[in-house]
């Protein structure tokens, strides 16, 4: 590892794909090899799947496409002596995410017979610290997230923070070739190396932010191929790596604006990054340069937290009609079906939810839909039912379902079975529901505190 | 004669920002559209919130960004994502209301 007095001018990084397991073309990277990067990394996660990932500890993409994409990393990092580094392991992050992700680099290890030391970082934040500092009223919630309280902190599962650059620099201070990281902020993955190496943070925090979704800022952009950065002292540039695509500065741009509220501050662990006198130029061969990138340190360091809830079990079942009677009088038969199911239940003593996903009317968009008149021919309407156990979920499901199927609504003349199901069996278990419950801000007194395990491979096995 | 936003923009699109908020992205065709709706205000927080029938507190920000010529809104979502009664776990779905904005 090269020290922190190292007089590089320039630090090349390759980033593979905007999430480990969503692929990329050999070619690229065997292009971005061939441009002898100092680091090789991938982001692997992110909260848009929604909160069921981080609850439940299991990874939206798919185990054999997170090996296929790191057995390429893998092998060509430690091969080559070049760093690799990935960022929210898993997904979410959290311990089951970066274990599951662990068993994977293990089994490449063994296969590819590879010798190398790799750093574990969990993200994993305790109950007990959480309420420590809520108790001392320093748990700021983020816009639009209602204030944590210690009820809804009992009931969260899996809670992580967002790691900033500083335990992944300790680890690879500590000499490891390969660093898997819990819940990172992600363009800690890319921008701790040559912040270590004395880079200046605003620039590499900048140039990581747009590589941690790889070919996302090209055009055409993709997210299943890889894109190259070279920091400099004052700038730094961003290229392709596929003939296909090029950076170009709107490209670059529209890109910084993706996903973020505000797309001249983004605030980070310990600081923001201030983008007011960012500049963007084209370069020649398809490539972008950057300048004016100032990351600001905040007063206290904070850090993000992420939590879940679990709040039931989901059972669906998915149907249609075209019957246009019933589709003129669909609210008051939906509404007449939840009453009726939920005077059933009742009796029965069986708790549940019911929420109809109409489409064809306001299924995309619910509460935000301005369009009020429906002129369509045919609607489909999913049966979402939520219940405190999986039992409870069939229950909903399987009442409401049938309520629907024989309901009889003023004008029906349609009396055989208001519904078209494409299924049988109709009713599909889903299995746990989450929900967001903790999306707070939190200060962090050591910002390298992060538990850190290291693991020595020789030929592919951990000696005893 | 009032013309559609379409005439102006070539994106327009919504997404995730964090699981609280929804933000909108709108990229002009060129600096001489994004210099328009700047300097018009064409784009209001009271406009946004009558688009999608929702309070004008619920409109976070409207961001004028230079140098990918895009204005930027962003609203409080509904309810959290993926919470009950979601339908747009990532929120990508819904920009439509802003195809009917004129200028």
């Amino acid at each position: 590892m090269a020290a922190k007095t190292s007089k590089k001018k320039e630090f090349r990084v390759l980033s593979t794909t905007a999430i480990l397991g969503y692929g990329f073309p050999e070619s690229s990277f065997r292009a971005g090899l061939a441009k002898k990067p100092d680091l090789i990394g991938a982001d692997a996660g992110s909260t848009d799947p929604g909160p069921y990932y981080l609850g439940a500890g299991k990874s939206f993409t798919d185990r054999s496409a997170v090996k296929r994409d790191l057995r390429f990393m893998l092998t060509a990092g430690v091969r080559r002596g070049i760093p690799v580094v990935i960022g929210t392991a898993g997904g979410s992050g959290a311990r089951p995410h970066v274990d599951w992700c662990e068993a994977i680099i293990r089994e490449i290890a063994a296969e590819e017979k590879l010798s190398f030391k790799m750093g574990v970082i969990y993200a994993d934040v305790p109950k007990a610290r959480v309420r420590k500092h809520l108790r001392k009223g320093e748990i700021v919630p983020l816009t639009y997230v209602p204030p944590l309280t210690e009820a809804v902190l009992d009931e969260s599962v899996n809670i992580v923070c967002q790691m900033g650059v500083e335990p992944i620099q300790k680890a690879l201070a500590a000499g490891c070739q390969v660093v898997l990281a819990g819940r990172s902020y992600d363009p800690a993955v890319f921008a701790s190396l040559p912040i270590m190496l004395g880079f200046d943070p605003g620039l590499a925090i900048h140039m990581g932010k747009i590589l941690e979704c790889a070919a996302i800022a090209a055009t055409p952009g993709s997210g299943a191929d890889c894109a190259f950065g070279t920091l400099t002292g004052d700038s730094f540039v961003l290229e392709a790596l596929n003939p296909a695509r090029r950076f170009t500065k709107l490209s670059t741009a529209a890109h910084t604006l993706y996903e973020k509220t505000d797309p001249y501050h983004l605030p980070g662990p310990g600081g923001e990054l201030d983008l007011t006198g960012c500049s963007f130029t084209e370069l020649p061969g398809g490539r972008v340069e950057v300048r004016g990138s100032r990351h600001v340190e905040t007063e206290r360091y904070w850090v993000k937290l992420e939590g879940v809830r679990r709040v039931g079990y989901r059972t669906i079942a998915v149907a249609g009609t075209r019957d246009p009677i019933m589709i003129r009088e669909i609210d008051g038969i939906l509404a007449g079906v939840e009453a009726q199911v939920h005077d059933l239940l009742k009796a029965e003593r069986v708790e549940g939810r019911i929420f109809f996903h109409v489409y064809g009317k306001n299924g995309v968009m619910g509460a935000l839909e301005p369009e009020k008149r429906v002129h369509t021919h045919e609607l489909g309407i999913v049966i979402e039912a939520v219940g405190p156990t999986q039992a409870a979920a069939d229950s909903v499901c399987s009442l409401t379902r049938s309520t629907l199927l024989h309901y009889g609504y003023p004008g029906r003349i349609s009396t055989a079975g208001n519904l078209a199901l494409p299924f049988s069996p109709s009713d599909a278990k889903m299995g746990e529901v989450f929900e967001f419950s903790v999306y707070h801000l939190m200060p962090l007194a050591r910002p390298d505190g992060f538990p850190l395990r290291v693991v020595t491979f020789r030929g592919g096995k951990e000696p005893k | 004669m009032k013309r559609n936003i379409l005439t102006a923009a070539r994106v327009i699109r919504s997404k995730n920002s964090g699981p609280y908020e929804l933000t909108l992205d709108i990229l002009f065709k060129d600096r001489e559209h994004f210099e328009l709706f700047r300097r018009r205000n064409v784009v209001t927080k009271r406009r946004v919130a009558a688009l999608y029938g929702r309070p004008v507190a619920d409109i976070l920000k409207i961001v004028y960004f230079e140098p990918s010529n895009a204005l930027k809104i962003t609203m409080r979502r509904p309810i959290p994502s993926g919470a009950a009664g979601e339908t747009d776990i990532y929120g990508a779905q819904q920009h439509a209301p802003l195809l009917r904005l004129t200028y």
